[in-house]
């Protein structure tokens, strides 16, 4: 085994200086959309990415899960290069997006239709199937409402529904790109706790993309603040708040100074 | 509930209220029945004439079911094509929109010379005037997508086709039913259009012999009949958009 390869087992994702222009015009123009990133995330690590609107945080999205391909550099994640689609990840957007003519089960079990070994397995095993996303429905409280159809449940258990849909196939990368920011205050707290309970329970690891610092600091181990446009990581923060971390912990001065410090190169950012 | 049954009757109770005061105008002022005949003389007529308007009914009937099954396949083809293709929206969607704007009217003649009069040019422009609302319809869907559900799935590793069976298509299938309410209207209108200048039979036809022969009372009742055809076909292709495709029209049903 060489030394690039046991690097590779450690980190998890491993950009090494990545730099994207969205086309080749702009590519000529060495207009990027987002430049210089290197980024290393260990095995299970829960990273948050937060900026100003616009500063590409979407686009790392992208390049992590193999939908871009960088103009320069190169994305490792689990030991391998990327160079299409991962089959390893699940996604949840801000909008829920799920299909009004399935059933929330229905709408769950989508990804094992689609992805390998467990679609050409579908029809053989549906029951296990079902039996599994029942169950993963069950534990972010929406037991019973598998027969529902989308447009019946509230804004938050659609939310819910959707991060099961990212789950079912057991990814070994969660990507979230700001899940709960339609959400109502009290409703995003509750869905913070619901994420922290599935990343304790399932050791996968998370990328969320967010603008709510209390959320980044409550939920991940690590935090980078992305300048806007052409983005660029500028802070790397470290959250050593003791877990597992209760919603108390938001009210506690450690927290807030952690928060107000990142606020702090927020602005910074803002103002240059 | 009392609104909903006052609702239901509405229509049924206008067309009454229309007929009455249709017969009325015509009885106080003694309008000829070779200009403006009552609704009680077309009534007359159309029972006079009951098996000859029924003979001519069934022919535009099924010369436009068979224009409108060949608009239903050709425009869901097409519309297929085109919304799960950007090159080929871009190629065909602007001549298509010209050819939609070519009254179908003018196509008759051509289509006379094409295959003599008869069944031919009848079932062709009903097919030309109604498969454009159905292309359209299928294509919106498909082309509408939301990126992000794109996404979700091509993580995944899905495919082009994947996504287009598992959720383009089903997300179009209310445009499909709403168009075909649409066209099959048209297609009546193609039917009945071809057959006044190019067919010996249809209610086309019945319209342009019962005019030259003065029979206004038969003219209306022709025009009735295919009105009422017409209505017929919408009710059943909005009865099945309302049985299939109830996600999509749930607000209108929690009323």
């Amino acid at each position: 085994m060489s030394g690039q390869d046991l690097m590779a087992t450690e980190n998890f994702v491993d950009f090494q200086d990545v730099w994207l222009a969205y086309n080749e015009e702009l590519l000529a123009e060495q207009h990027f959309a987002v430049e210089d990133i290197n980024l290393q995330v260990k095995q299970g690590e829960f990273i948050a990415i937060v900026g100003p609107s616009g500063c590409g945080k979407s686009t790392f999205m992208k390049l992590t899960t193999g939908l871009r391909k960088p103009s320069r550099g190169r994305i490792l994640v689990d030991g391998r290069e990327v160079d299409g689609p991962l089959k390893i990840s699940g996604m949840a957007f801000q909008a829920p997006s799920l299909l009004p003519w399935r059933t929330t089960l229905d709408n769950v079990l989508l990804p094992l239709e689609i992805v390998e070994p467990y679609r050409s397995q579908f029809k053989a095993k549906r029951a296990e199937f079902e039996a599994r996303a029942i169950e993963l429905l069950k534990s972010v409280g929406l037991g019973g409402y598998e027969r529902k159809f989308p447009w019946q449940l509230s804004g938050g258990m659609q939310q819910r529904a959707s991060i099961c849909r990212a789950l079912i196939h057991e990814p070994k990368m969660l990507l979230l790109d700001e899940p709960f920011g339609a959400l109502d205050a009290f409703t995003r707290e509750e869905l913070w706790c619901t994420l922290r309970d599935l990343w304790t329970e399932r050791q996968f690891n998370v990328i969320l993309v967010t603008h709510d610092l209390r959320e980044s600091v409550f939920l991940a181990d690590t935090v980078y603040v992305m300048s806007k446009s052409p983005g660029r990581f500028v802070v790397k923060r470290h959250i050593d708040l003791p877990r597992p971390r209760d919603l108390e912990v938001t009210y506690t001065p450690a927290f807030s100074d952690i928060v107000h410090e990142l606020r702090g190169h927020i602005g910074a950012i803002r103002k240059s | 509930m009392k609104q909903k049954t006052l609702e239901r009757w509405a229509p049924w109770g206008l067309l009454v209220l229309t007929l009455v005061l249709w017969q009325t105008v015509c009885s106080a002022f003694q309008v000829s029945e070779f200009i403006f005949p009552s609704p009680w003389r077309i009534a007359q007529q159309t029972f006079e004439f009951k098996a000859v308007i029924a003979a001519h009914a069934w022919r535009t009937f099924w010369v436009t079911m068979a224009g409108f099954g060949i608009a239903i396949v050709v425009g869901v083809l097409l519309g297929f094509v085109i919304g799960s293709s950007r090159l080929a929206y871009a190629a065909v969607y602007p001549l298509m929109t010209g050819f939609n704007a070519l009254p179908k009217a003018a196509f008759v003649p051509i289509l006379v010379v094409w295959f003599g009069i008869g069944v031919g040019p009848a079932i062709l422009t009903a097919f030309l005037i109604s498969f454009f609302p159905i292309m359209v319809n299928i294509a919106t869907g498909l082309a509408t997508l939301e990126p992000e559900l794109e996404d979700v799935l091509r993580v995944l590793g899905a495919k082009r086709w994947d996504v287009l069976i598992k959720v383009g298509l089903p997300r179009s299938m209310p445009y499909f039913f709403g168009s075909l309410k649409v066209a099959i209207t048209l297609a009546f209108v193609g039917t009945t259009v071809s057959e006044m200048t190019a067919a010996n039979e249809g209610i086309g036809y019945l319209l342009i012999s019962a005019g030259s022969a003065m029979q206004m009372g038969l003219a209306f009742s022709g025009l009735v009949v295919v009105g009422a055809m017409a209505m017929v076909m919408y009710e059943l292709f909005s009865y099945i958009e309302n049985h299939t495709t109830a996600w999509a029209h749930r607000g209108s049903q929690e009323v």
